[in-house]
């Protein structure tokens, strides 16, 4: 083989590769994202059952329910809609009344969000990033929530023993 | 007066690297060796500097000094000591402070054992490092100093997050850091290399160490960041497809590409051009890496930081960088010469395709970790891209480069031989072959994938096995013969050997505890028992403890198998008072390669508590691969080929300078 037909191979092969590389990302692209929305943004879309998204917001203060065997309900507001949710395992260690969660699952056909996972990633300072600046688009959002408590030491000694289940 | 001390070695670390940045490249423009050699001074002086400025500051951290406003925002007076000095990268400041240490540790490292490089090569590449240190210098003194003071001092700080308050993250950030900043010396030289518009064999045989090197460190705190989330978080998962993790493989997966392909310019002098860019795509996937965990873009526990200024500086580093690096690759490099042919069937051909699908597979994980960042900015829309993308793109890429793995060491330079190749690995194939129907008959009615991943697995440590059983003749010369060729054959094959057979050990571990992982969650009362995997869990009871600065509910459980006590597991969750937060500490008991898993949820008002229990069956060997991977690393490392350095023309043209000082 030439030189030039060697590099053609190469340059052949590489794009072949590559097509298929892409056609990979673009299906899976197509396939496998999840889309994410608050209660309110899910009453606009009217999304059906069965599809699968991410539903994020603030647990609704009292309404934990625990059920029989780890099976627990509650209820996710953004301060215009609230959408009930009901998930079956154990809660992450983050997980509270009145903060912010996002929960990924599909709605069933009584319009009750069906989670599969629910992620609290963050800590008594920090909101889910999605969470607060849907809240702040909507206008609900209260200055208090996401903040850090400044770096005064008086701060540092906010009520935590409530935490304590 | 530490933290005033510490700051101002800061100082004097960016001023040193300024002179670093330009008196070098000053003196390569006019030949004066004088000027040139002033990189190395600077070099180890600034080490000196940021050792002490980094040395102050944990002495802040352990004696508990609040008045600075870093220790009081991640430390506390009663925690362990450990934690005291692991809390100070376990923050935003002091992990960029780390950073910049390890980098001038780098730099240090070139200058004190570069002597026999070309003087303009090292003045050059200890310059380009400076450009880099003076970055990060500029940043930190700018956006986030750690030094900080607080008007009035309080008395107790505010806590590391807890968990991070864990001996896995004592070691994770600081191995990823070698990592991630030591693939900063293969681009300084691929930058040098440029600058000089010059680049051989002896150009790859410096940077293949250097390289290899961070690659070990960046291998291993993967593995030790995977295995971190795996105990820590409490779900049982080892890999997340977490946009922070993805930061870290994707330099990897391009550095490990660059090893393969600086392999073929030191030993056949061909890929010159695709070596430089794949030095500076690595670093810039490290640089990239950094500006997603540290610019806070990101929802996720890695990201502390969510200061917007800090994002737009990174991003002002990262596009000067890339964008320079890049820019200078697409004005220079073809000015390199090209050199060594190849046919398509050969060593070379194989590395080749390594280096096509390995970058490939880099791109896919970069698509997936960027759009979502990239459509949220352009539309508004938010989306996540999870696990199913990458099992979709990711996966498929590496089903053919691991087939292909095994055939690699077996052909030859320059024109090999495929079908002679095929049959040398006759062995493996038929054993793999074997494995899978043993698999398949096992489970049958299971998954019909994974028997047939096992069997590539096999395949793939076979074949390794198979290149050193051909190398050393086994069983066809007596075996004291093949014993002694084995001393004899070079470290860096057998390096070869035990880094892909790794391959194959992490890729069992990961079907393995994907597919017949089974887990049991429930809420149990003291005296009630869960079985799992022929395993037997009695909750003996819960107590109460205090620890130094958390409380915590320790949970006992006694394991039976087939009537016989095993052992006792106490998994327990922790409440960390100063921050309210509280973390699961899971409880793992190990059988071979296997693991049981215990974790604790919630206690209910009756006294019954939720359990999660997992049987993973061979998962540990998902981290001995990558072990095995780094000390292959480790062995070619030691190789005295690496060891020589330049070759003879350079040393002596060196000497000459030198000597005309």
């Amino acid at each position: 083989m030439t030189r030039k037909q060697r590099r053609l191979t190469l340059i052949g092969c590489a794009l072949v590769v590559l097509a298929i590389a892409a056609g990979l990302v673009l299906n899976a692209l197509r396939d496998s994202i999840v889309f994410f929305s608050t209660p309110s943004m899910v009453a606009e879309k009217h999304l059906g059952p069965g599809k699968r998204f991410r539903l994020g917001g603030l647990v609704e203060q009292g309404s934990l329910k625990r059920g029989d065997n780890l099976a627990v309900t509650f209820t996710v507001g953004d301060g215009g809609a609230t959408l009930p949710v009901a998930y079956k395992g154990i809660l992450p260690d983050l997980f509270r009344e009145g903060q912010g969660v996002v929960a990924e699952g599909a709605l069933d056909a009584d319009g009750v969000f069906r989670a599969d996972t629910v992620l609290a990633k963050h800590d008594e300072t920090y909101m889910p990033k999605d969470v607060a600046d849907a809240l702040k688009k909507q206008g609900h959002w209260k200055d208090d929530y996401g903040a850090k408590p400044n770096s005064m030491p008086s701060a540092s000694a906010a009520p935590t023993q409530g935490a304590m289940r | 007066m530490i933290a005033e001390s510490g700051h101002y070695a800061l100082v004097l670390a960016l001023a040193l690297a300024l002179i670093q940045s330009i008196v070098p490249i000053v003196g390569a423009r006019w030949r004066d060796a004088a000027l040139m050699n002033v990189a190395r001074s600077t070099a180890l002086a600034q080490l000196l500097f940021v050792a002490a400025s980094f040395a102050a500051l944990v002495t802040l951290h352990v004696t508990s000094d609040f008045s600075v406003a870093n220790v009081f925002e991640n430390s506390h007076s009663l925690k362990p000591l450990l934690y005291k000095i692991t809390g100070v990268w376990g923050n935003h400041e002091g992990s960029m402070l780390l950073w910049v240490s390890i980098l001038a540790l780098f730099g240090g490292l070139v200058a004190a054992f570069g002597n026999n490089l070309p003087l303009s090569l090292r003045a050059h590449v200890l310059a380009v490092q400076a450009w880099v240190a003076s970055a990060f210098y500029l940043f930190i003194l700018i956006t986030s100093n750690p030094f900080l003071r607080i008007a009035n001092p309080p008395i107790e700080g505010r806590d590391l997050n807890p968990v991070l308050q864990d001996i896995g993250l004592a070691v994770h950030p600081p191995m990823l850091y070698l990592g991630y900043v030591g693939f900063s010396i293969s681009f300084s030289f691929a930058v040098a290399a440029l600058l000089e518009g010059r680049i051989d064999a002896a150009w790859a045989r410096w940077v293949r160490p250097w390289t290899l090197m961070a690659w070990i460190f960046l291998t291993l705190g993967i593995a030790m960041g995977s295995y971190w989330a795996y105990y820590e978080l409490g779900w049982g998962g080892w890999w997340f497809w977490d946009p922070v993790e993805n930061a870290s493989l994707m330099p990897w997966l391009a550095g490990t590409a660059l090893l393969h392909s600086a392999l073929v310019m030191e030993k056949r002098n061909a890929l010159k051009v695709w070596t430089v860019l794949l030095s500076i795509l690595t670093f810039s996937l490290s640089l990239l890496g950094t500006f997603l965990v540290r610019s806070g873009v990101l929802t996720s526990v890695h990201a502390f930081a969510t200061d917007p200024t800090r994002g737009v500086f990174i991003l002002l580093i990262l596009f000067v960088f890339i964008g320079g690096s890049l820019s200078l690759y697409a004005w220079r490099a073809p000015a390199l010469k090209q050199g060594g042919l190849f046919a398509p069937i050969s060593r070379e051909g194989a590395l080749v395709l390594n280096n096509l699908l390995l970058t490939t597979a880099c791109a896919t994980v970069f698509i997936g970790t960027l759009y979502p960042l990239a459509l949220e900015v352009l539309t508004g829309e938010k989306i996540s891209v999870g696990a199913p993308f990458f099992n979709f793109t990711f996966a498929p890429l590496f089903v053919p480069l691991l087939l292909a793995v095994p055939f690699g060491p077996l052909l030859a330079w320059k024109r090999g031989d495929l079908l002679g190749a095929a049959q040398r690995l006759m062995v493996a194939g038929i054993v793999a072959l074997v494995a899978i129907a043993v698999v398949f008959a096992w489970t049958y009615g299971g998954a019909t994938l994974a028997p047939l991943a096992i069997g590539l697995a096999v395949f793939v440590i076979m074949g390794a096995l198979c290149d050193l059983a051909e190398r050393i003749a086994l069983f066809r010369i007596p075996l004291s013969l093949s014993l002694r060729r084995a001393r004899g054959l070079p470290r860096a094959t057998w390096g070869t050997v035990f880094a892909h057979a790794g391959l194959g050990v992490a890729l069992i571990g990961i079907v393995c505890e994907t597919t017949w992982n089974s887990e049991y969650i429930g809420s149990m009362k003291p005296d009630d028992v869960a079985k799992l995997a022929g395993y037997e869990l009695r909750l003996d009871g819960l107590n109460p403890r205090q620890g130094p600065n958390f409380r915590e509910m320790v949970a006992q459980f006694t394991v039976t198998r087939d009537g016989e006590k095993v052992s006792v597991m106490t998994p327990s969750k922790r409440n960390f008072t100063t921050r309210g937060a509280s973390t699961t500490e899971a409880a793992l008991l190990t059988r071979g390669a296997s693991q049981l898993y215990i974790s604790l949820g919630d206690t209910s008002a009756d006294g019954a508590i939720a359990v999660r229990i997992y049987h993973k069956p061979l998962v540990l060997m998902i981290w001995w691969g990558p072990v095995l991977m780094a000390f292959g690393g480790m062995l070619s490392l030691s190789d005295r080929r690496l060891r020589v350095g330049a070759p003879k023309p350079a040393k002596a043209a060196a000497r000459a300078l030198q000597a005309a000082e």
